[in-house]
């Protein structure tokens, strides 16, 4: 049927089709992947929304007042439309704050003290209790919260390495540009002066008992903490 | 439920009387209605525009934000309305979904802003409408390339050190622009692709006669030659194939990509026809393998971001093309039958068969016209002018399209291109916008100082001179403030720092204090030592740099002119020519600095603390002390 000089040529299209077809058969089951879409089409969309407990309930559990807990929630749901704060918009949220340093680490404990469940995200309700100890609360409520704040390991004590890790996100958040100029040994020292007025039997760590008795001795750790009384 | 369904239950459970009669049991008792509200209307107040409507229709929707209650939140007392501080536009699309169940996107909203809002109420966007969902997803999809585009040149610039060396490998791979090595990887590759493929071309090309044999193409004649730079291009190509495989993050994802079949295509000929050789029967065919190896040439789209482009633009023209293609094989198939039909009665006609009379139709149609067939007859004549016609007319539709697709997609691309050009200034901006905010706190406390000064002068119609801060942006400084006293140590701009470190870098050398000049350029390790009770000498410059050491709030300043300063607690202040010293008023104190001004006679106070005497004219101490208050409570 063909002519002489066909075969070759026709055999090489026949060959060229066959690989062709093959091709496309394998992407068609799946095994190999002849798009190039960059993006998949599964767009997730995690909208998991949180809606917090009426505000009866809360105005029952906190020393705030309705009006108090509407401005709160306004703010709190701008910044987290679905209600729950993770921990990276949390830092966001307070780097805004400290523009010269760096505020991640202490975000970072601010955080895990916020979060009491420790889910890894920080409900309007964990948000609201919280603000109402530090800003309407007794001033034992007060010391227990900054207790529960340095003892990163929630272990009831603060030992040397916690209070270090602390000391350093503070100073972390000055930033370079200080006078003087923030040295190495600075948090040291001061988390050295820090355990000498606290640790009242130089064990080396410091229990709440320790912990309330000091800062109750101190005048200007008590009057500091009265200053944020109106905040709102 | 959907918003219609939900108004007809009343009917639907009226009509049950219907089955009472025949029900053999008795039926169970209904749910009471607690708290049987009256309908209300409510009215939302969304950023001075109302809407009003039925409580029921916001209770549709249980699990959104207006139909729960979420809403109490932003309850307004006084107006006895819902305020949202919203955008209204949005709110009406909302606002509709309640009324008839059909979420809609408008057009002409930004899709990051529509989310947003969408969001802000706990509306999901999958329940977005038909007629404009299609809208949305595309407009989702073109945002999302964008944001990408956006991380992956942040990733690339960003300096990750902890890469392991598979991942350095990858990314030399992706982006040779990351290193030299990979440049030369790039390059490398890049020519050995061309020598192959010009090899292919040159083989087949006729190269002079052996004396005694016809005319022979180049690659018999030289075909040791050609068999060596054919194997060094196919050994680069393996070796480089093997290596991508090795550093790719997903070798499975690697495999099935297009990149990679198309260099096991390029590459498979030649091994097929190293183990074929042998066997003479099956190797004719596998002759014509060689043939794929033009598809080397596919390898240079790595190198080529316009054939990337030209690529993705076929493929997602892939349907108009399909469309062209099916409509002129219609055609050909059509006018070939016509026009063999009509030559058949001519003698010696080159319209042998229909098939035959396909070629004639598609050199026709597409306006090629070879005229190695023309038609004799009249008939075949008129099919063939009505043929040419028609065939300009079905190439024509389809072209534009495929044409606007390619447009769409190259401006894409240079858009992206222009718009990370564009980052780095932007970023740049955005960074200066940021250096002025902390410069604000700088900035207030001088003048904060600068009020207090004033004050206590006793000129009362000068006491707001200072710039009036907003009551956020004095709480936000007085939360530095805190910040800086917890910590002993004080905000400084970036100038006062690098004056202060080469000031006291010169400390150092026992000559004597000239301050302008900067023998030491640069920052060194002695800055300004803390725990040093040396004198330092600051420069009489015209930046201050203020101590606030009062344990209360903005205390009373202590002026110091000439005369004796008082004994109260007090804070240095800036433009005063005379050097003040500090007193500590309570067992924790700070550090403490003060601006001299060279030329003024030493006017020290007399310290209660050890603080050494000064030994040169106009000298300042810098005292620091170690107790500090540690424990600052402060919220957020």
């Amino acid at each position: 049927m063909w002519a002489e000089g066909e075969s070759e040529g026709l055999q090489t299209l026949g060959i060229v089709v066959v690989v062709c077809s093959s091709l496309k058969l394998l992407h068609y089951l799946g095994l190999i992947d002849l798009s190039d879409d960059k993006i998949e089409d599964e767009l997730e969309m995690t909208m998991v929304c949180h809606r917090p407990e009426g505000l009866e309930q809360l105005e029952a559990q906190t020393n705030f007042t309705k009006r108090e807990l509407q401005v709160l929630y306004r703010g709190f749901k701008n910044e987290c439309p679905s209600g729950l704060v993770n921990e990276e918009t949390f830092k966001q949220i307070y780097a805004q704050f400290f523009p010269h340093g760096d505020a991640s680490m202490y975000a970072h404990y601010l955080f895990h003290a916020f979060d009491t469940t420790q889910t890894g995200s920080v409900k309007f309700e964990d948000f609201v209790t919280a603000l109402s100890i530090l800003l309407r609360g007794t001033v034992h409520e007060k010391l227990r919260w900054t207790f529960n704040l340095y003892d990163i390991n929630k272990d009831g004590y603060i030992n040397k390495e916690e209070m270090m890790d602390i000391v350093k996100a503070i100073y972390d958040m000055m930033g370079k540009y200080t006078y003087p100029v923030l040295k190495e040994d600075t948090p040291r020292q001061h988390v050295d002066i820090f355990f000498q007025k606290m640790d009242k039997n130089k064990d080396g760590i410091v229990t709440l008992d320790e912990f309330l008795e000091s800062c109750q001795e101190d005048d200007n750790i008590m009057r500091s903490l009265q200053l944020f009384q109106n905040v709102m | 439920m959907a918003a219609g369904v939900a108004a007809w239950l009343p009917f639907a459970r009226a009509a049950a009387i219907g089955w009472m009669p025949v029900a053999n049991c008795p039926m169970p008792l209904a749910p009471a209605d607690k708290n049987k509200r009256q309908d209300e209307l409510i009215v939302l107040n969304v950023s001075g525009r109302r809407f009003q409507t039925w409580r029921t229709t916001l209770e549709r929707y249980p699990d959104t934000l207006l139909g729960s209650t979420e809403k109490e939140f932003f309850f307004n007392e006084d107006t006895k309305e819902y305020f949202f501080d919203r955008d209204p536009e949005v709110f009406r699309c909302v606002l509709n979904f309640y009324r008839t169940g059909k979420l809609h996107y408008p057009r002409y909203e930004c899709i990051s802003a529509y989310d947003d809002e969408l969001a802000f109420y706990g509306i999901l966007p999958e329940i977005i409408g038909d007629c404009c969902y299609e809208e949305y997803k595309d407009r989702k999809r073109e945002n999302a390339e964008r944001l990408m585009d956006d991380n992956d040149s942040e990733n690339n610039q960003e300096s990750m050190p902890s890469l392991s060396f598979r991942q350095t490998m990858w990314r030399a791979f992706e982006n040779p622009h990351t290193s030299t090595l990979a440049l030369v990887f790039y390059y490398v590759t890049g020519f050995f692709i061309a020598v192959s493929v010009i090899t292919n071309v040159v083989e087949t090309v006729p190269c002079g006669t052996v004396p005694g044999s016809k005319e022979l193409p180049c690659g018999e004649r030289y075909s040791v030659a050609f068999f060596c730079l054919d194997t060094a291009c196919v050994m680069i190509f393996t070796v480089e194939y093997l290596l991508r495989l090795f550093a790719a993050p997903s070798r499975y994802r690697f495999i099935r990509s297009v990149m990679s079949i198309i260099d096991v295509v390029a590459i498979m000929p030649y091994y097929i026809g190293l183990v074929m050789t042998n066997n003479e029967d099956v190797s004719g065919a596998f002759v014509t393998l060689r043939v794929f190896r033009v598809f080397r040439i596919f390898k240079f789209s790595r190198h080529s971001q316009g054939l990337r482009i030209l690529g993705y633009t076929l493929k997602s023209c892939a349907s108009e093309l399909g469309f062209l293609l099916f409509s002129l094989t219609m055609a050909i198939i059509i006018f070939a039958t016509v026009m063999f039909y009509a030559e058949k009665g001519s003698s010696a006609s080159k319209f042998t068969s229909i098939p035959a009379s396909f070629w004639y139709t598609i050199v026709t149609m597409t306006t090629l016209g070879y005229g190695d067939m023309v038609p004799k007859t009249i008939a075949g004549k008129i099919f063939g002018s009505i043929c040419s016609l028609s065939g300009v007319l079905v190439i024509a539709l389809p072209v534009p399209v495929i044409v606007s697709n390619f447009s769409r997609i190259y401006h894409q691309n240079q858009r992206a291109d222009k718009r990370r050009a564009q980052k780095k200034a932007r970023l740049a901006r955005i960074r200066v916008a940021k250096t002025g905010s902390s410069n604000a706190y700088l900035h207030s406390k001088r003048n904060g100082l600068l009020n207090e000064a004033l004050e206590l002068m006793g000129t009362p119609e000068e006491e707001h001179m200072g710039k009036a801060t907003s009551l956020i942006e004095s709480q936000h400084h007085h939360l530095l403030h805190c910040l800086e006293k917890t910590t002993n140590h004080e905000f400084i701009d970036e100038q006062m720092f690098e004056q202060n470190c080469m000031e006291s870098s010169m400390q150092n050398y026992p000559s004597t204090r000239s301050p302008s000049l900067s023998s030491h350029p640069g920052l060194t390790t002695t800055c300004c030592s803390r725990r040093s009770k040396k004198t330092t000498h600051l420069p009489n410059s015209n930046l201050p740099a203020t101590r606030l050491r009062s344990m209360q709030e903005l205390s009373t300043i202590h002026i110091q002119g000439s005369e004796q300063p008082s004994l109260t607690t007090s804070r240095s202040s800036l433009n005063l020519k005379a050097d003040d010293g500090l007193r500590p008023n309570c067992k924790t104190s700070q550090i403490t600095t003060a601006i001299i001004s060279i030329p003024t006679p030493p006017a020290l106070t007399p310290e209660g603390e050890s603080r050494p005497a000064p030994a040169s004219p106009g000298p300042n101490t810098n005292i620091p002390s170690i107790a500090s208050n540690v424990v600052k409570v402060s919220a957020l």
